[in-house]
């Protein structure tokens, strides 16, 4: 393992992700500005005009057409990056589950912003959630060094010839993306050698060898077919995502897994939570540790594909596990999270009570007290003083 | 190439160009569209060529998997977005090229109908045309969605009856006037602008061919018979084609860099809209007391659009460059 000698900057989580973007510098970015990604696309706007990019730079006239236009430009054969929130990432899903299923390694930052309405540019994890049956690839990630890392370590996983598949990543929209952080950056040519080239696939701008993408499946019917085949990709990404993390901590002494355990060994509680909110819940569980309460952690990084062993396996002595959502499914019997880690527990035979803690939306804040209360709620559960409620628990609401 | 250079051709000459659209295509007979696409491409030479399509007939009649009519690159991802689609392409064009990873010329061409052109791909084509890429986008207009089953579009004219713009007791087909989404591709300031029709297809050949040649944006739109929404006959597509222009509803010009030339005049109009839209089933209704003030209306705006597009040619004379001028044909 060779740490990296690097030295420490002191950036915003959209400053860590540009600088990623400019390091990669893909063939083609497409992109279209909204609060809170548009420091992304100002200042790979800024790369391109001082020539710092080799990059050809799309500015679509909506996120729409700049999808649509990754779609162009993955299919004609060229590395293809964009950076989205909230509503500009609504109004591409039409065309993000077209990128799917053409199979181009797009990568995407969709940096997590409530849908509307009412309109609100605040996180919550309403906008990529919108995004879960779309088959792209999702990595959250809880500060910038993980969203620099991810960004890096997007392209051999989306490019891999066993996976074949978008990739976006997430980080909290305001709390990351325009909080200054520490960041730990590679150097330009080591981000150029992890990413290597991209593996030769059919491409439109191949005059010998034209291809048809994209074709009518109306009368034959292989669409159902093109489905499991998505799918299966889904599954291979989870070794190929494994493979990568660990071939970056080869070159960083970082460490990333599908779920990152925190003090989960003996833990008799848990919470299960994406992104910025996880550092509270860590310094939550050291306060509760310290009195002897058995309390953990499970960070989310691969929502797609869901690693359903893995958490099964981190689950399987918990007595309570609660899972905090930072967006909600209408009707649903809970939040998007904790439906993925219910299945996952029932897949697996295991049956642990589970609680939803439904928080942040709209940018609510999420107190250290809050996460607090969470935890004694679920301890209270695993020592029989209380039920666990069926229904989601809101967290931090008003009057209600 | 300088666009000067490029002259209408004897039919002889087009007739030896490579075919890059193959036969066995599902579009229905007498359909416009392969006729046009021919023709657009023919003017591509032997350049290969790649195709965004947008959602619409040509799409799911050209590429009904396993199979593909298409003898060069294609692509369709969506119904609103072939000029957006298109975009990227040619940005992956300049990209790759720069790089060297690519080392052949690539003639660009975004298709839709008028569904994807005047309506819901507007947007699209508007973003397109305005960041200037190097690609021509071009319109089948057949007035209506057809795909889906002949719903009204933008492009239907008054009057029209379609699915969504049916003939009923209060209604007689479709409310409104067509919008003249020539004259806002013009509005966009590109370097090339042109509407064509099969009937002629020197014209749409030589005009295709100057739509590729120019560097940034082209616009063509090219009337695009079709029999089942029109009602029409099968044999008679070209020959109503022919009516169209020569009634001066669909007026041949082109605006290149802003100068107006009308390619196609009639001097003293050749018969009036009434004639072929006779012959179009979707119009049987007009020909009543009741309806008929939409037949004249539709000749009075025909008439007005006409001598509004020779004021324009007129008005914009003094900007061509002079060696072009010189250098143009005479219209036949
Ligand atoms: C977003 C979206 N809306 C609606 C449709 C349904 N649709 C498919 S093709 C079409 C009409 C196409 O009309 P036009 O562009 O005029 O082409 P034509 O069918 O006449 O060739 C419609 C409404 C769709 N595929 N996508």
């Amino acid at each position: 393992m060779a740490q990296t000698e690097a030295k420490t900057l002191a950036i915003t989580g959209n400053g860590a992700v540009s600088l990623a973007m400019k390091q990669v510098d893909p063939d083609v970015v497409a992109a279209y500005p909204i609060t809170p990604q548009t420091d992304v696309v100002q200042n790979f706007s800024q790369y391109v005009a001082n020539g710092d990019v080799k990059a050809e730079f799309v500015t679509a006239e909506s996120e729409h057409s700049a999808m649509s236009a990754c779609i162009g430009s993955a299919a004609a054969g060229a590395r293809t990056m964009t950076a989205t929130s909230s509503a500009g990432y609504a109004l591409m899903v039409e065309v993000c589950f077209v990128a799917a299923s053409m199979r181009l390694p797009i990568i995407m930052t969709t940096v997590n912003r409530a849908l509307s309405g009412p309109i609100n540019i605040h996180c919550d994890h309403s906008d990529s959630m919108l995004g879960r049956d779309s088959g792209w690839l999702q990595i959250y990630n809880e500060d910038a060094q993980e969203a620099y890392d991810a960004t890096v370590m997007s392209f051999p996983i989306a490019e891999h010839k066993d996976v074949r598949l978008p990739l976006m990543n997430m980080y909290d929209g305001f709390i990351i993306s325009g909080a200054i952080g520490p960041l730990k950056p590679l150097s330009a040519e080591q981000v150029q050698e992890f990413i290597g080239q991209a593996p030769d696939y059919p491409r439109l701008l191949d005059a010998k060898n034209p291809v048809t993408m994209g074709p009518f499946d109306g009368l034959h019917g292989w669409y159902f077919e093109q489905k499991i085949a998505q799918n299966i990709a889904m599954d291979n990404a989870l070794d190929v995502i494994q493979d990568t993390y660990d071939r970056f901590y080869e070159l960083t002494g970082r460490r990333y897994e599908h779920l990152m355990k925190y003090r989960m060994d003996d833990a008799e509680i848990a919470v299960v939570v994406a992104n910025s909110a996880a550092g509270n819940a860590r310094a939550i569980v050291d306060k509760l540790r310290n009195e002897g309460i058995k309390a953990g952690v499970i960070k989310l990084r691969t929502f797609r594909p869901f690693p359903v062993k893995q958490y099964a396996e981190a689950l399987a002595d918990v007595k309570v596990v609660g899972v905090m959502d930072r967006a909600d499914s209408f009707g649903a019997p809970g939040g998007p999270l904790y439906m993925e880690v219910l299945t996952s527990l029932y897949q697996e035979g295991q049956c642990a009570k589970a609680v939803n803690f439904i928080y942040g939306l709209g940018g609510r804040d999420v107190f250290p007290q809050n996460i607090e209360d969470v935890y004694r709620r679920l301890d209270a559960i695993a020592k029989g003083e209380q039920d666990a409620p069926r229904e989601r628990v809101y967290v931090n609401t008003k009057g209600m | 190439m300088a666009t000067q250079e490029i002259k209408k051709q004897s039919p002889k000459v087009y007739i030896d160009r490579p075919d890059h659209l193959s036969g066995g295509h599902r579009l229905c007979a007498g359909c416009g569209a392969p006729v046009i696409l021919r023709q657009v491409l023919m003017g591509a030479g032997d350049s290969p060529v790649v195709v965004s399509n947008a959602t619409g007939c040509v799409e799911v009649s050209t590429t009904i998997y396993p199979y593909t009519a298409w003898k060069d690159s294609y692509i369709h991802s969506a119904f609103e977005n072939a000029a957006a689609t298109i975009s990227g392409v040619e940005a992956a064009l300049i990209s790759l090229k720069k790089q060297g990873k690519v080392t052949e010329d690539f003639k660009l061409l975004s298709v839709a109908g008028d569904g994807g052109s005047y309506d819901i791909g507007l947007q699209a084509i508007s973003g397109a045309l305005e960041r200037y890429h190097d690609i021509v986008i071009l319109c089948y207009d057949n007035g209506a969605y057809m795909n889906t089953g002949f719903q009204r579009s933008a492009a239907t004219p008054k009057g029209a009856w379609t699915t969504t713009s049916p003939v009923g007791k209060v209604r007689p087909g479709k409310n409104q006037q067509r919008k003249n989404l020539t004259e806002i591709a013009i509005a966009h300031n590109i370097p090339y602008v042109a509407q064509a029709s099969p009937h002629n297809f020197r014209d749409l050949i030589y005009k295709a061919e100057k739509a590729f040649a120019v560097k940034g944006p082209a616009f063509l739109n090219v009337l695009s018979p079709c029999p089942r929404g029109w009602r029409s006959k099968e044999s008679d597509s070209i020959q109503l084609a022919e009516a169209m222009v020569k009634s001066n509803y669909w007026p041949l010009f082109e605006v290149e860099n802003g100068v107006y030339k009308i390619n196609y005049d009639p001097k003293k109009r050749k018969g009036a809209v009434a004639d072929w839209m006779k012959q179009q089933g979707r119009f049987r209704h007009l020909f009543t007391p009741e309806n008929e003030w939409i037949v004249e209306e539709t000749q009075e705006m025909t008439d007005y659009q006409w001598e509004r597009l020779k004021a324009m040619e007129e008005a914009t004379a003094r900007f061509a460059p002079q060696e072009a001028a010189e250098a143009q044909e005479p219209a036949e």
